[in-house]
């Protein structure tokens, strides 16, 4: 599976994707789905928390491991996909449709800033070297 | 550079994820470890465990010497291919490794010892067996003429066991007849005539072990290799029987009936294939690792080590303090009764349990040894060394990064026979 071309990708391994409404939804990538492995557990940040870039607000646990999660830019938590809790094992079956939470981000710019899909398999390549 | 077992190829063309595992390129899994777990529950998978290690040790006083090296008493082993598992303490009672040992015959005795460990577990056998064999010269000394003239008449006929041991792999899997077969065993052989030191201590390092455990082990392994299932059929649980220059023991890992096959390297791929080509799917040391833990079965390196002894580490049943004979931790263990004990965990709300997060009992702290998710049980359980003075069914709260969540002390294994125990 590749990393589609029409969302944004950060060095910490998730994907970000501008919804119509102006807010972004967050998941992991296929490559971090497949470093973990089987999902058993998924924690998500409280609707209305306040989160700056790079904050740690998130939690994936495999059976193997367990994984933080990071905001990808600042911003405020709008909603979060409380399907994952029962499902967690979706992240592995379609990991670009298992979205983890939503976020009102404080700038659009931050968003357009984030690498592309390009960028995001060079730094998956160095990462296997 | 990773050291890779005969099977490195195979893992990799049926599509394995290879980790580093101690030193190993190991497969963690061949897709997904949940399914390799309910495959080995309900059906039934096979394990390259090809880094673990074989340990012969042969010659007069092995018995003697294994009742003082050992936690366990080896004299528990009176009939030959029969199994005994056992902590090798240090002097301060803490665990070097844990290993079974297989009584082969009065002069012979075979290990399987920890990859991790197998270098120091040798070198450690070598020093106390020198040490023995100086404080204790009368357990090794040579049998006069009679007996000398006894094994000379023994090489004249094949004893039967010794028939046995030169069965012909190609007759095993079917392409070799009965009477080629009986030519090659029958076919005289020299005798070994060299004369060896008191005690042989030799590692295999050119043996593979393959693991294939589940309900469905035995008709699989028959199936793979039909010339084995007279010799297996009526093999009891925890024993071992040698099939031309294979070792079959119903032995393993999971908490579910099976077998480890012992088996020369260069054997390693085509048997692994046979399998496989019976259907018996391939499963990673991730699926091993959550058999193993629901079957409460420790693992050295997290569950005990040099630190801890085997009464603080739930092994109590494998030390042998009743008989008068001495072994090497036995003053130890009997100075210091266990203030800790090794209980287990099931995960009261949502998360997983991991090594090393703290729990906090009505009666101190303790830690978790083993945690992980239970795909029998659908939820998080661990293994975890907490206050002699905690109970089952008491609740402990365990801290999981910012957050303390209740989890229920209980009685342990979890799982076994393809059944859910909590």
């Amino acid at each position: 599976m590749s990393n589609p071309n029409n969302l944004k990708y950060t060095a910490s391994h998730e994907w970000v994707r501008s919804e119509a409404d102006g807010t972004i939804s967050i998941g992991i990538t296929q490559h971090a789905q497949e470093l973990l492995g089987d999902m058993v557990f998924v924690e998500t940040p409280a609707v209305g928390r306040k989160l700056k870039a790079k904050e740690e607000c998130a939690v994936v646990e495999s059976v193997k491991a367990a994984a933080d999660v990071y905001a990808p830019v600042s911003g405020e938590v709008v909603a979060v996909n409380s399907e994952l809790d029962s499902a967690p094992e979706k992240i592995n079956d379609d990991p670009y449709a298992a979205w983890m939470f939503k976020m009102k981000p404080d700038n659009a710019a931050d968003v357009a800033a984030l690498m592309d899909a390009a960028a995001y398999q060079a730094v998956v390549d160095s990462e296997a070297h | 550079m990773l050291k890779r077992t005969p099977l490195n190829e195979a893992h990799r063309a049926m599509g394995a994820k290879m980790v580093d595992f101690g030193g190993w390129d190991m497969p963690v899994n061949y897709g997904s470890q949940i399914d390799e777990h309910h495959q080995v529950r309900n059906d039934c998978g096979m394990f390259d465990v090809s880094h673990m290690r074989v340990v012969d040790i042969k010659g007069k006083g092995v018995r003697d010497f294994l009742r003082y090296l050992l936690a366990n008493n080896v004299d528990k082993l009176t009939v030959p291919g029969k199994a005994l598992y056992s902590c090798m303490l240090l002097e301060n009672g803490g665990v070097i490794d844990d290993l079974i040992v297989y009584f082969m015959e009065e002069q012979w005795f075979r290990i399987v010892v920890n990859a991790g460990t197998a270098d120091k577990d040798i070198a450690w056998m070598r020093q106390q067996a020198a040490e023995h064999a100086k404080a204790h010269p009368e357990c090794y000394a040579k049998s006069e003429g009679g007996a000398e003239s006894e094994s000379c008449a023994e090489s004249e006929a094949l004893a039967p066991e010794e028939a046995v041991r030169r069965i012909p792999n190609a007759y095993l899997f079917g392409d070799m007849s009965q009477e080629e077969a009986a030519a090659l065993i029958f076919e005289k052989q020299d005798e070994e005539s060299a004369e060896k030191p008191p005690l042989e201590i030799a590692d295999h390092p050119e043996l593979s072990i393959i693991a294939i455990q589940g309900p469905k082990a035995k008709e699989k392994l028959w199936a793979a290799m039909p010339g084995s299932q007279q010799l297996t059929e009526k093999l009891a649980p925890f024993s071992a029987v040698v099939v031309g220059t294979m070792f079959i023991a119903r032995t393993g890992y999971t908490g579910e009936d099976g077998f480890e096959v012992v088996l020369p390297s260069i054997a390693a791929p085509y048997f692994w294939n046979s399998l496989a080509d019976k259907g018996v799917e391939p499963c990673g040391l991730g699926a091993r690792d959550t058999l193993r833990l629901e079957a409460g079965m420790n693992l050295y390196g997290q569950d005990m080590d040099e630190s801890v002894n085997p009464l603080e580490s739930g092994l109590a049943w494998t030390v042998d303090l009743k008989s008068e004979r001495d072994f090497i931790g036995k003053a130890a263990l009997l100075a210091n009764p266990p203030s800790r004990k090794l209980v287990g965990l099931v995960l009261q709300d949502r998360g997983v349990l991991r090594g090393h997060q703290k729990v906090h009992t009505a009666h101190g702290e303790g830690e978790i040894t083993s945690g992980s998710f239970s795909p029998t049980l659908n939820q998080s359980i661990a293994l975890a060394r907490v206050p002699q003075e905690v109970q089952i069914g008491d609740e402990v709260q365990v801290a999981i990064r910012d957050k303390m969540l209740t989890a229920k002390v209980v009685k342990y294994p979890f799982a076994r026979d393809g059944k859910g125990l909590i």
